[in-house]
């Protein structure tokens, strides 16, 4: 289980899972889950398109993840961003359904690209998609501060100088070089499951940003983690583990909510009595 | 007709079945498209409607491994999702994607379960590629009535509540507070917006389902605030694109490369992308982008 190509497979989901932790904290704070899930599912378009000339799949992911940011982005600026959104990401998967048309590629590797392969990881990979990674952290990082106020503030940060419509691009340009890094590893589905699943859970235990984001990158380890084991043990796809888990997480995160909530108007009750 | 035509319908359109079939299914799920897809928009509900599509996927796979029509599996498992969403808290602005979301995110990990049980049981991934683009041309005619009544109560449940539901979709305390059971409206609205896209998903693929869901409704409530005649210009332009896009695709047997023939959801898709795109661009400017107003609305 940790040797040969497992390692790459490890290290792969590892540096998957720590990007969409941070990314993905964003991602639940702006409520941008329709960005996340149309980006990589647009940049799958790109990736049958690169392959229909013959160039870098990452090529033709990074292009089509990037347009579909410029288009959400732009749409976006005068309409409801999900109208934006959602036009973006048909008109990408149609020009998808062009290249397939044209191209004789074999069904199984356009499932592994929606649905991901993370043990068919070659070691020529995981260079750039640890480079990408690093340019996604460093720019979450250096934002930091006026995309949280822009996230949970809006009309604060405008009222402090901070450029609403260009955090919004920005955050989108983010979750698109996320897209084409993670794509190639672990699918576009996948990635979109690890955007919302740990970090929703993990802004339920606590509120604070940084703990939230620390936390949210734990929980999107140990469901790679558990799914990679899972999926190497079962034989049965990756993507399902990673699903399963997220949502499972994201309900105990709920359950925990519901408990606290419930806690003070039960004082009575022996264990409200025993924790007061 | 067919003489000065005869450029742009290439021979056959008229007499081969398939197209007659194609141009049924799409102008019904066009229609269906266009009337609830004008509430999906007003409510703000798009990434819900394009997620029903993609979930669909679970419960079609499903249905291919025990057996019965994809049709089915996607009605039951859009049902049980539209549920979930209702139940994680669509109704909250703010909550309305994560709801969204986390319900897609598992679906889409069943999905990938049953495919790749379809594919161990019968080595075949064509169940991904025909949910996802599935092809206008290849639905079986047989199928029609059953397309028909599920139209029907898809299109009635918006109809018959319509009053509540606009009310409650332009502005919901105003709703609560004349008395519109606002939770009740919403739950019914899922459930047909469920039905509309399982059908349209499963007859002419996820990306042509949200393309006609929300492109010719969103551009129809550029052009008018008024819901009725929003509706039919958005079933009107969704009719249009359609037919044109399966026009274009038989013609394009005809065109390089490999006279393979185009796929009809690239075509209708980016009829609808264009329509959209030139409302957006000669009436975004002067009517700025304010919801439709109650009063005209339900006049």
């Amino acid at each position: 289980m940790f040797s040969g190509f497992m390692v790459t497979a490890w290290e792969a989901a590892t540096i998957v899972a720590v990007v969409a932790g941070v990314v993905g904290f964003f991602t639940v704070l702006r409520g941008s889950a329709f960005a996340a899930h149309a980006l990589p599912n647009g940049a799958f378009a790109g990736a049958a398109g690169a392959s229909l000339i013959g160039v870098n799949v990452i090529v033709g992911l990074g292009v089509f993840a990037l347009l579909g940011a410029l288009t959400i982005g732009g749409l976006g600026r005068r309409a409801r961003q999900d109208v934006a959104t959602a036009l973006a990401i048909v008109m990408m998967l149609g020009l998808g359904a062009l290249f397939l048309s044209m191209t004789t590629e074999y069904a199984p590797e356009i499932y592994s690209l929606l649905f991901g392969e993370v043990l068919g990881v070659s070691g020529s990979e995981l260079l750039p998609t640890a480079v990408i990674g690093m340019v996604c952290i460093a720019v979450v990082f250096v934002l930091y501060r006026p995309l949280l106020l822009s996230s949970i503030m809006p009309d604060a940060a405008e009222a402090r100088g901070v450029n609403g419509r260009r955090m919004d691009l920005a955050f989108l340009v983010v979750i698109a070089l996320a897209t084409t890094m993670a794509v190639p590893v672990v699918g576009s589905l996948l990635i979109f499951s690890l955007l919302i699943g740990p970090p929703a859970a993990a802004r339920s235990f606590t509120s604070k940003p940084l703990h939230a984001m620390g936390l949210s990158v734990a929980l999107a380890l140990g469901t790679v983690w558990a799914a990679v084991a899972l999926s190497f043990a079962t034989n049965l796809p990756i993507g399902f583990f990673v699903g399963a888990i997220s949502a499972c997480s994201y309900a105990a995160g709920r359950s925990w909510v519901a408990w606290r909530r419930t806690r003070p108007v039960t004082k009575i009750s022996r264990t409200g009595l025993l924790r007061a | 007709m067919a003489g000065s035509l005869a450029p742009v319908f290439e021979p056959g359109f008229f007499s081969s079945s398939p197209v007659h079939v194609a141009l049924i299914v799409g102008g019904v799920v066009a229609i269906v498209s266009g009337v609830v897809g004008t509430f999906t928009v007003m409510r703000g509900q798009a990434f819900a409607g394009h997620s029903l599509a993609d979930i669909g996927t679970a419960g079609g796979s499903a249905a291919f491994l025990v057996g019965v029509s994809p049709l089915y599996g996607f009605v039951t498992m859009n049902l049980i999702a539209a549920g979930a969403m209702e139940l994680i808290g669509i109704r909250r602005p703010r909550g309305r994607d994560l709801a969204t979301g986390i319900v897609l995110g598992a679906a889409l990990g069943l999905a990938a379960l049953f495919l790749y049980l379809d594919t161990t049981h019968s080595s075949t991934t064509g169940a991904t590629i025909n949910v996802l683009f599935g092809s206008i041309f290849e639905f079986p005619s047989s199928l029609v009535p059953v397309i028909a009544t599920f139209s029907v109560v898809a299109t009635g449940i918006v109809l018959l509540s319509y009053r509540p539901l606009l009310l409650s979709s332009l502005s919901p305390d105003l709703a609560a507070a004349r008395g519109v059971p606002v939770r009740l409206v919403g739950i019914g609205y899922l459930v047909s917006l469920a039905v509309a896209v399982s059908l349209s998903a499963v007859t002419i693929g996820a990306i042509l389902s949200t393309a006609l869901l929300i492109g010719p409704a969103a551009a129809a409530l550029r052009i008018t605030k008024r819901a009725p005649l929003a509706m039919a210009i958005a079933a009107a332009a969704g009719v249009a694109a359609t037919w044109l896009g399966i026009l274009l695709a038989y013609d394009s047997y005809d065109w390089a490369p490999g006279h393979r023939g185009w796929p009809v959801s690239f075509f209708v898709v980016t009829l609808v992308f264009a329509f959209y795109l030139v409302i957006h661009m000669s009436i975004g400017r002067s009517h700025g982008h304010g919801h439709p107003s109650v009063g005209t609305g339900a006049a």
